[in-house]
């Protein structure tokens, strides 16, 4: 049995609401998504049958040999089977940051300072890292 | 099934790595492709269905052992399909981290809710911990696949040495709470059912916990493992969080460290959907089943036998990445 001592605090519960919900919806709009693709229904930009010949490239070779697009390039070509999936994918990984922004008037409202600091670092962490701005160098 | 599975994997790459140069790409990636930049890889003649289908079965039964054996599902997804499918790490990595990912945000809610996962005890962490992550996945994909598989073929090992040998504490003692995670008020009460009874608890050694957490991150970013094989002890033996709180929040931690780390992969072009879609869907549908054969388990024998499949994955990388074993 619960009792209020053991119950989760006001901002844990929005958090795990949010969560709940992006999740089976990310994942649902994911699992629809790759049906689209492989069913061939849209045009792939890299098409399935050729596939194999370039997932043992290192990533730098794939985008290169391809043009594929790095940041947020994808977002141009949901219309492409492959890269429809990428909004699901997108989805579930900016979940978090909405979280957060779910959370941080809870702890501004609690004046919980230090954790509602510490959850807008978290956001601007996330953020710069879902950018696109980071480049990482060729191997 | 699964050794079947392995001889056409094992077939496969021979197919692939014997078979004439394939020719250029038609469609529309074809039309930017001016000039090849970098050398093409050799055509395999296994139908690009056999490939999903396979790492569907394959990280079905990783799913359903990784719950049996208490780890999570990226830390065997990597090394396994990273040495066994035609995938560049790269994108084993990339898919790695969204199948940690997943599974963290699928478990999240639910821990959360029933206050097992710690809020407090994980923003603070979760912090130092994504953002070393991005560092980690940034060094990640910049070294060579030889140096990745090698590093990741010697961490799986010492992951091994950890699951073999270390203890765990159900509720460690904490004699007093550290002068950091009492300014945060990093403490909590929970109800352990198993004793009918409220739990209080608090954590010490914080500042060191955190310090590791940085290594943590980086390690969960540059090799695309969930973290849980670390996040526990750490949580646990270190800083003195009773088992359960321990296991729950490292588990809704990943969702924020895998997150960051995840959004580089993503953005660098790491991330193939023919390789994210099947494995996460198995791993989810084989953890649903590996929860309901948990209870007719045994857990010892269970347990063993996935270390042993990490000792032969971890082998498996480390020997590929010397070029011994190719």
């Amino acid at each position: 049995m619960t009792s209020e001592k053991t119950k989760a605090s006001e901002e844990q519960m929005a958090y795990a609401k949010v969560l709940n919900f992006g999740m089976w919806l990310g994942l649902a709009v994911l699992v629809l998504t790759f049906f689209v693709y492989i069913s061939g229904v849209l045009p792939s930009y890299v098409p399935i049958d050729d596939l194999p010949k370039y997932w043992s490239m290192r990533v730098h070779d794939y985008n290169d040999k391809l043009h594929a697009p790095t940041g947020w390039g994808w977002a141009s070509l949901v219309g492409k089977g492959d890269y429809l999936n990428f909004v699901g994918i997108a989805m579930l990984s900016g979940l978090t940051i909405l979280c957060y922004l779910v959370i941080l008037p809870i702890l501004i409202r609690k004046k919980d300072t230090a954790y509602a600091v510490i959850a807008v670092m978290e956001v601007l962490v996330l953020s710069l890292a879902a950018s696109g701005l980071l480049k990482v160098g060729g191997h | 099934m699964a050794i079947a599975i392995a001889g056409l994997m094992t077939g496969g790459v021979a197919i692939a790595s014997s078979a004439p140069a394939a020719p250029a790409v038609q469609g529309h990636a074809d039309m930017h492709a001016v000039a090849p930049v970098a050398p093409e890889a050799p055509k395999s003649t296994t139908p690009w269905w056999v490939w999903p289908l396979s790492l569907f079965v394959v990280t079905f039964i990783l799913g359903i052992l990784a719950v049996l054996g208490g780890v999570g599902g990226g830390v065997l997804f990597v090394p396994i399909v990273g040495g066994f499918f035609p995938f560049h790490i790269d994108f084993v990595r990339g898919a790695g981290l969204l199948v940690a990912l997943a599974g963290a945000l699928a478990a999240g809610p639910g821990l959360l809710k029933r206050n097992l996962a710690s809020l407090r005890l994980a923003i603070p962490v979760a912090l130092i911990a994504s953002s070393a992550a991005i560092g980690g996945a940034m060094i990640g994909l910049a070294l060579s696949a030889n140096v990745i598989n090698t590093l990741l073929g010697a961490t799986i090992l010492f992951i091994v040495v950890i699951m073999a040998t270390a203890k765990k504490s159900d509720f460690p003692v904490v004699p007093k709470p550290d002068a950091l995670s009492q300014s945060l008020g990093i403490m909590g009460i929970y109800r352990e059912e198993s004793l009918g009874k409220d739990v209080e608890w608090n954590v010490h050694k914080t500042p060191m916990g955190l310090a590791l957490f940085v290594v943590i991150g980086i390690m969960a970013g540059m090799f695309g493992l969930g973290a849980g094989w670390a996040n526990v002890p750490v949580l646990n033996l270190l800083m003195g969080a009773p088992l359960k709180i321990s296991v729950a929040t490292s588990k809704f931690l990943l969702s924020i460290t895998d997150t960051s780390a995840a959004w580089v992969y993503l953005n660098q072009g790491a991330v193939l959907p023919m390789i994210v879609v099947p494995s996460l869907v198995g791993i989810m549908l084989g953890s649903i089943i590996g929860v309901k054969i948990l209870a007719k388990s045994k857990p010892k024998a269970i347990k063993w036998m996935v270390i042993g499949l990490l000792l032969f994955a971890g082998l498996r990388s480390l020997l590929k990445g010397l070029e011994i074993w190719k």
